[in-house]
């Protein structure tokens, strides 16, 4: 291994190694977990000469605390599942504690072709055996090969042929241990044939002494002519750290809607967002808002692969960094030989707020089509003065005005959220965010 | 209720105002008129507090108060507004939400609770008629692919919804077509009382004959250099500003 065997976590992850290859974990996943192990082994721990890696350091948070790799199931009472309610939002709510299902607090869809559980019960299931990780782009990253080796449990979704949810799923991941934890979740959601569904993601913390490092991964699976809408929001806290690995694949005449909101609160954000193009005619919309304050660190490294012709990818991603926040935005398009008539664009817009707030973006587009329509953009700037001053000669002061033109500046975000209650609680936490 | 004296100021190292004084009494509504060039906007703009201009000399009051030592909102909230010679585009920013804020902002300075969603949406009726500024231009972003004539309305509506003390419209008639003009000038006229004051900023004639001013000053090259009654605005619509330019030629070189 290539990483610095001296973290007491990783002493602690060989540990965890060994378990798995004496005890034998009790899944039919074991060819693989060991594959995934063999990999991760390879590629070693991200440090900061790893080209992916090089504006965020995970090693130092890796670092800070002799976690502990976290199996063990926990429940928790329903005040703290109440903590993630947003207001008049009609939707059905699947709760997760350490990545674990929590039927007791859950209210989960029911109806035929709808399966909804816990991953590790349904390693029989169509979907699993079909797609769970085989998205390739999974074992690029060494996190997530790790999660893949050691993952303890997550949520299966699969909507059969023609099911439709009516309202949005709300997963509620509680994040909780008893001392310093690292948690790796492992999902896996597959839409069937026009099938289609709104999942809207958040996250509780609650506890306040502990630090919990979750290094999670959710592969999607966008069958022809389905279509989801999925949500994520990272509201986390200073004992949170996060590294979240959403590796999704569309087949043809599908459409995938993705939403990352990053708002303050968890000091270190590694976003891992890949796109597999799988079949033609696809819609693809990557929508991203991370708002960042103290000295957060929030970094979203996104890949569109455009493998097969005639697919439109959209991507745009806002930040805005206050205070000495700061961000990274890697946006990576693959345009394969044969995807003729892709359009793909990008666009990464933002706001530095801070006096020492800061922005590292990076385009990376890589085409091997000729007949193409492809765009990047960046920018990064203040308030204009101009607007500034209009609101405030109609008595509006500084923080407030501020807090309009951040609303201002998220609205082709925030306008893209088609639930009303979401679109209205985002609208708010922005809000409270400014005016703090 | 306003007094500027001897009023000094600059914009990137370049003089604009060069000396103005005036004084605004209770009720009062004094037009301001100039060539282009020579300093109206940048009045305007210094009394309502933009931060690139800077003052070199002198003092403005407004009802006993520095205004120079204020923000720009809290010159809006003792009651100073202008309505804009170029109203900004605020894309995100919903006309609504934003007048919202605004009135909250203005009454939480007063001491007074936050308006009622009902009573807002009651005030923007009114106000609304009163300009007849269109319904649907309310949800949409702020100016934001507004034509010049609806920004212009815009600003003339927000003046009626926030009711301030001393109202300094810039040019409000360029981009009206002929029956705004009637309809934006009655609005205003509506608003006039015995205890609000307007500094009218035009280029026309035209429009003292619908807001009929009290007084009418000439601005040249940062100075006032004439002063008259709502006559010597007709005598400048047939002269033009040669005439008093010469006359400023002789008495500065005697
Ligand atoms: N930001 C600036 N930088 C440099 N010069 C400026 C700036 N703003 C205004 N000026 C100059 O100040 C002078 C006065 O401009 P101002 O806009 O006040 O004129 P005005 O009397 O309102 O003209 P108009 O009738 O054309 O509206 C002009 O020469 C203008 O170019
Ligand atoms: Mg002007």
């Amino acid at each position: 291994m290539t990483s610095d065997i001296t973290l007491p976590f990783y002493q602690a992850l060989t540990t965890d190694v060994n378990a798995l290859s004496t005890c034998q974990a009790q899944d039919d996943l074991q060819g693989i977990r060991r594959e995934a192990l063999e990999r991760f082994s390879v590629l070693g721990l991200p440090t900061l000469k790893t080209e992916a890696w090089r504006y965020s350091n995970i090693q130092r948070y890796l670092k800070e605390f002799p976690y502990e790799l976290l199996y063990a199931t926990t429940t928790v009472p329903a005040s703290v599942v109440a903590q993630a309610a947003i207001p008049e939002l009609d939707c059905y709510r699947i709760v997760l504690v350490n990545g674990q299902l929590q039927a007791d607090h859950s209210e989960l869809p029911t109806g035929k072709g709808i399966t909804i559980g816990a991953l590790s019960a349904h390693t029989q299931a169509p979907g699993f055996t079909k797609w769970f990780n085989k998205q390739h782009h999974l074992a690029q990253e060494s996190l997530a090969t790790l999660n893949t080796a050691l993952f303890a449990d997550g949520l299966f979704i699969e909507l059969a042929t023609n099911t439709v949810i009516d309202k949005p799923v709300h997963i509620v991941h509680v994040y909780t241990a008893a001392q310093h934890a690292f948690i790796q979740p492992r999902h896996l959601w597959v839409l069937n044939r026009n099938a289609a569904a709104t999942i809207i993601e958040s996250s509780v913390h609650p506890d306040a002494n502990v630090v919990t490092f979750a290094n999670s991964v959710l592969e999607t699976v966008v069958e022809d002519n389905a279509e989801l809408w999925h949500y994520n929001i990272q509201q986390g806290d200073q004992h949170f750290r996060e590294v979240h690995t959403t590796a999704a694949q569309q087949q043809a005449n599908s459409r995938y809607h993705h939403f990352n909101f990053t708002l303050p609160g968890t000091p270190f954000t590694r976003n891992n967002l890949s796109v597999a193009l799988n079949g033609s005619y696809t819609e693809t919309n990557l929508n991203g808002l991370y708002i960042a304050n103290g000295s957060q660190h929030v970094d979203n490294h996104t890949f569109m692969d455009h493998i097969m012709p005639n697919c439109n990818s959209n991507e745009l991603y806002k930040g805005v960094l206050l205070d000495s926040a700061d961000g990274v935005f890697t946006g990576r398009i693959l345009v394969h030989q044969e995807a003729q008539k892709t359009n793909a664009f990008q666009q990464n817009n933002n706001l530095l707020l801070g006096a020492k707030a800061d922005i590292n973006s990076q385009p990376q587009l890589e085409i091997y089509a000729d007949d193409v329509k492809c765009s990047h953009g960046f920018t990064a700037g203040q308030f204009s003065e101009e607007s500034m001053f209009y609101l405030r000669s109609r008595g509006i002061g500084e923080d407030a005005a501020k807090a309009l033109m951040v609303n201002a500046f998220s609205h082709d975000i925030t306008d893209e959220v088609k639930v009303p209650a979401l679109q209205h609680y985002l609208q708010e936490q922005i809000a409270a965010i400014m005016n703090n | 209720m306003l007094t500027i004296k001897n009023l000094h100021a600059e914009v990137e190292g370049k003089q604009i105002l060069k000396g103005i004084n005036l004084e605004i009494g209770k009720g009062e509504t004094h037009a301001i008129m100039g060539p282009n060039g020579s300093g109206k906007s940048s009045l305007a703009s210094v009394l309502a507090g933009r931060e690139n201009y800077t003052v070199t000399e002198g003092e403005v009051w407004f009802n006993g108060k520095n205004l120079l030592d204020l923000s720009p909102e809290d010159r809006a909230r003792e009651g100073v507004f202008l309505a804009f010679q170029y109203p900004v585009e605020i894309p995100g920013v919903s006309n609504l939400n934003f007048l919202k804020t605004a009135l909250n902002e203005i009454r939480t300075y007063k001491g007074l609770p936050a308006i009622e969603g009902r009573d807002f949406l009651k005030l923007t009726k009114e106000k609304q008629q009163l300009v007849d500024f269109n319904a649907n231009l309310m949800n949409r972003s702020l100016n934001e692919g507004f034509s010049g004539g609806e920004k212009k309305r815009n600003e003339i509506f927000q003046l009626a919804m926030l009711d301030p003390q001393l109202a300094i419209l810039d040019e409000t008639d360029s981009g009206l077509d002929i029956d705004a003009l009637r309809i934006v000038s009655n609005g205003v006229n509506k608003l006039r009382d015995a205890e609000k004051s307007f500094v009218v900023i035009t280029h026309y004639q035209r429009l003292l004959e619908y807001i009929v001013p009290d007084f009418v000053h000439v601005l040249y090259n940062g100075r006032i250099i004439k002063t008259g009654t709502k006559e010597l605005a007709l005598e400048l619509e047939e002269r033009g500003y040669d005439w008093l330019k010469e006359e400023l030629h002789l008495k500065e070189s005697v």
